[in-house]
């Protein structure tokens, strides 16, 4: 170990300070969780590796018993896949969040003259581009064991619309968990625990068709069901609404953008006030 | 035309539910100098430093930086100080020099500024070579000059450093005290936080002791040192069969001698030059040699001692034993 000897400092000039917009404070934001992306590529799994799985599992494993309305599971499942990757969204947002609120990262931030909203903006986007680097992944594995899409350009493109307007919500449910909880360990527990089974307890995997009446009920009335119904419509997966299935179904694309609404309207304050909570003292 | 002070606090107080984290705080800091905030863990000087740095809002009283209110002019205030914190708050994924462009970027520097101060940073940190490692990779105090370096990006006029040597080993904590000298050299003016009286001696202009939320003194070290405990007159003889026989000589002239067999060392309480002349002569006109004869100032450790009635530091260790620096990069 050598001591090297320290040369004399002086910085040469005083730079000038420019005040910066939230979109640019946002993006370098963004461009830092992208980083962490590219140093850990494993924080994908969830979106990549996961997803496929399932698609996998589901597709070979369990779709020769799932009897689907248009005859073929596979394209039947994968909007729902997509469906689960989008909502949890609030995961990888939750995660991310709480990490950065443990190591003090949030007070460097928070001691620059930027916007309060920039890290949660910048979190945001970059975990609504994680989670549509997912959607990107399933629709190309999608595509390879046999799922298409059958309509125009303008309800592919709706569709995909719908999901990202469904992320953003979830995106506030993030912030509320991540804000809310002491842990990453407590937001990893809180998340699979609730998350998960919301996703199963739905039109994702299984028919609701199928369901006992009550359990039907409530799957048809799950945000996830009508933005997955949304999907397949939109992308001609299925003909239509199921006989016999609940009014969120029948009118899948409305009821869906008014779920994701909703929910950001129900999560947006109570985010706000957990990071609020977190973060002043 | 009077300067404005760089940092005054007017009477902070901070509650957390019933605790009086800060109470009735009030200083100034002069341009260009060093405060050093002293007292032991939960004294309040890490509350002190958020309220100071708009981190957090104060119960009431408020504080100046620059001229700029914390309460009224947060932005104004942020855009004139830096921030080091107690916990690293440096990115562990991005690299070193990734770390201070995003810095950079937040301040809105130009990329001709952004690229001159990095360098500049890396190197007079010496982190050059480290610049393009990822930060996890990093030793405990490569972390910390970097932490220190992004707090400098804008190259602010006030520097606000809680704890910044808690955990380095002594040769780190040397090379901090160098940089942030430079750094008051350059005009900085810096407020410290530490528990290491040793560092607020060395380094502060002025020292701030600061114990249960209160201010219980503050001075320069020399004024806190004159001001609480005696000075003390210490005799080393050169022989220890002596010492029995110097310690009945001394106290026939002084009371309160105090005996360290193992350090050949008589102490007694002073009160200045005067007795030190009168116990010179005693020993001269006596037949028993002395190595030395000396008036010892109390150290800061114990006036904090006068002062409060514990000591600052938790341990002897606390000062600097710490060795997570092994893996240091060197040039």
């Amino acid at each position: 170990m050598t001591t090297t000897a320290i040369p004399d400092f002086t910085i040469s000039a005083r730079p000038q300070i420019h005040p910066t917009s939230l979109w640019t404070q946002s993006l370098v934001l963004v461009r830092r969780n992208l980083t962490h992306i590219k140093r850990q590529p494993e924080m994908l799994m969830d979106v990549t590796i996961q997803p496929v799985m399932f698609v996998l599992l589901f597709a070979f494993v369990f779709g020769g018993s799932i009897q689907t309305a248009n005859g073929n599971y596979r394209e039947w499942l994968l909007p729902g896949i997509m469906g689960q990757t989008m909502t949890f969204a609030s995961f990888v947002v939750a995660i991310g969040l709480n990490n950065d609120l443990q190591k003090g990262i949030i007070d460097r931030f928070r001691s620059l003259p930027i916007s309060p909203s920039a890290v949660l903006v910048g979190r945001s986007l970059a975990g609504l581009l994680h989670s549509s680097i997912g959607v990107v992944v399933m629709a190309l594995t999608g595509l390879i064991v046999g799922w298409r899409i059958r309509n125009g350009v303008g309800d592919a493109v709706l569709a995909f619309a719908l999901l990202l307007l469904f992320g953003f919500a979830m995106i506030w449910l993030g912030i509320w968990v991540g804000s809310a909880m002491r842990s990453v360990e407590a937001v990893n527990g809180v998340m699979f625990t609730t998350m998960f089974p919301i996703t199963f307890l739905a039109n994702t995997f299984a028919p609701t068709e199928s369901m006992g009446s009550w359990l039907r009920t409530i799957a048809e009335w799950n945000p996830i069901s009508a933005l997955v119904q949304s999907l397949r419509e939109l992308w001609g997966n299925v003909p239509g609404p199921a006989p016999g299935a609940s009014w969120p179904l029948r009118h899948a694309v409305p009821v869906s953008i008014g779920w994701s609404i909703l929910l950001a309207a129900i999560f947006a304050p109570l985010a706000m006030r957990a990071y609020r909570r977190r973060t002043t003292d | 035309m009077p300067t404005t002070p760089a940092i005054e606090a007017i009477n902070l107080v901070k509650r957390f539910g019933d605790k009086v984290a800060v109470d009735d705080v009030s200083f100034v800091v002069p341009q260009g100098s060093v405060l050093g905030l002293l007292g032991p863990n939960g004294a309040g000087k890490t509350t002190i430093v958020r309220m100071m740095t708009t981190l957090s809002i104060p119960t009431s009283g408020t504080a100046r930086v620059a001229g700029h209110d914390v309460i009224r002019e947060p932005d104004a205030v942020r855009r004139s100080m830096g921030l080091t914190g107690q916990a690293a708050t440096v990115d562990e994924l991005l690299t070193g020099q990734e770390n201070l462009r995003m810095i950079g970027r937040l301040y809105g520097l130009s990329s001709r500024d952004m690229k001159r101060i990095a360098d500049e940073l890396l190197q007079r940190f010496s982190l050059t070579d480290a610049a393009d490692k990822v930060v996890k990779d990093y030793s405990g105090g490569m972390r910390r000059r970097l932490d220190l370096a992004v707090s400098l990006v804008a190259v602010p006029p006030v520097l606000f450093l809680d704890e910044p040597t808690t955990g380095l080993d002594p040769r780190s904590r040397l090379e901090l005290w160098d940089v942030l000298r430079q750094l008051v050299r350059d005009g900085t003016t810096l407020l410290l936080t530490t528990q290491y009286l040793e560092e607020a001696d060395r380094l502060a202009d002025e020292i701030v002791v600061i114990d249960h939320g209160k201010v219980i003194a503050a001075g320069t070290a020399l004024q806190l040192k004159d001001s609480s405990g005696q000075a003390a007159l210490v005799v080393t003889v050169s022989h220890a069969d002596d010492l029995p026989s110097a310690a009945e000589l001394l106290r026939s002239h002084v009371s309160d001698v105090h005996v360290d067999e193992s350090a050949r060392q008589l102490t007694a309480p002073a009160t200045g030059l005067s007795d030190m002349t009168r116990i010179a002569s005693v020993f001269e006109g006596s037949t028993i040699e002395i190595d030395d004869l000396g008036l010892k100032r109390p150290s800061l450790d114990d006036v904090f001692l006068a002062l409060t009635g514990h000591r600052a530091e938790a341990d002897d260790t606390a000062a600097g034993t710490a060795t997570d620096d092994s893996t240091e990069v060197s040039a």
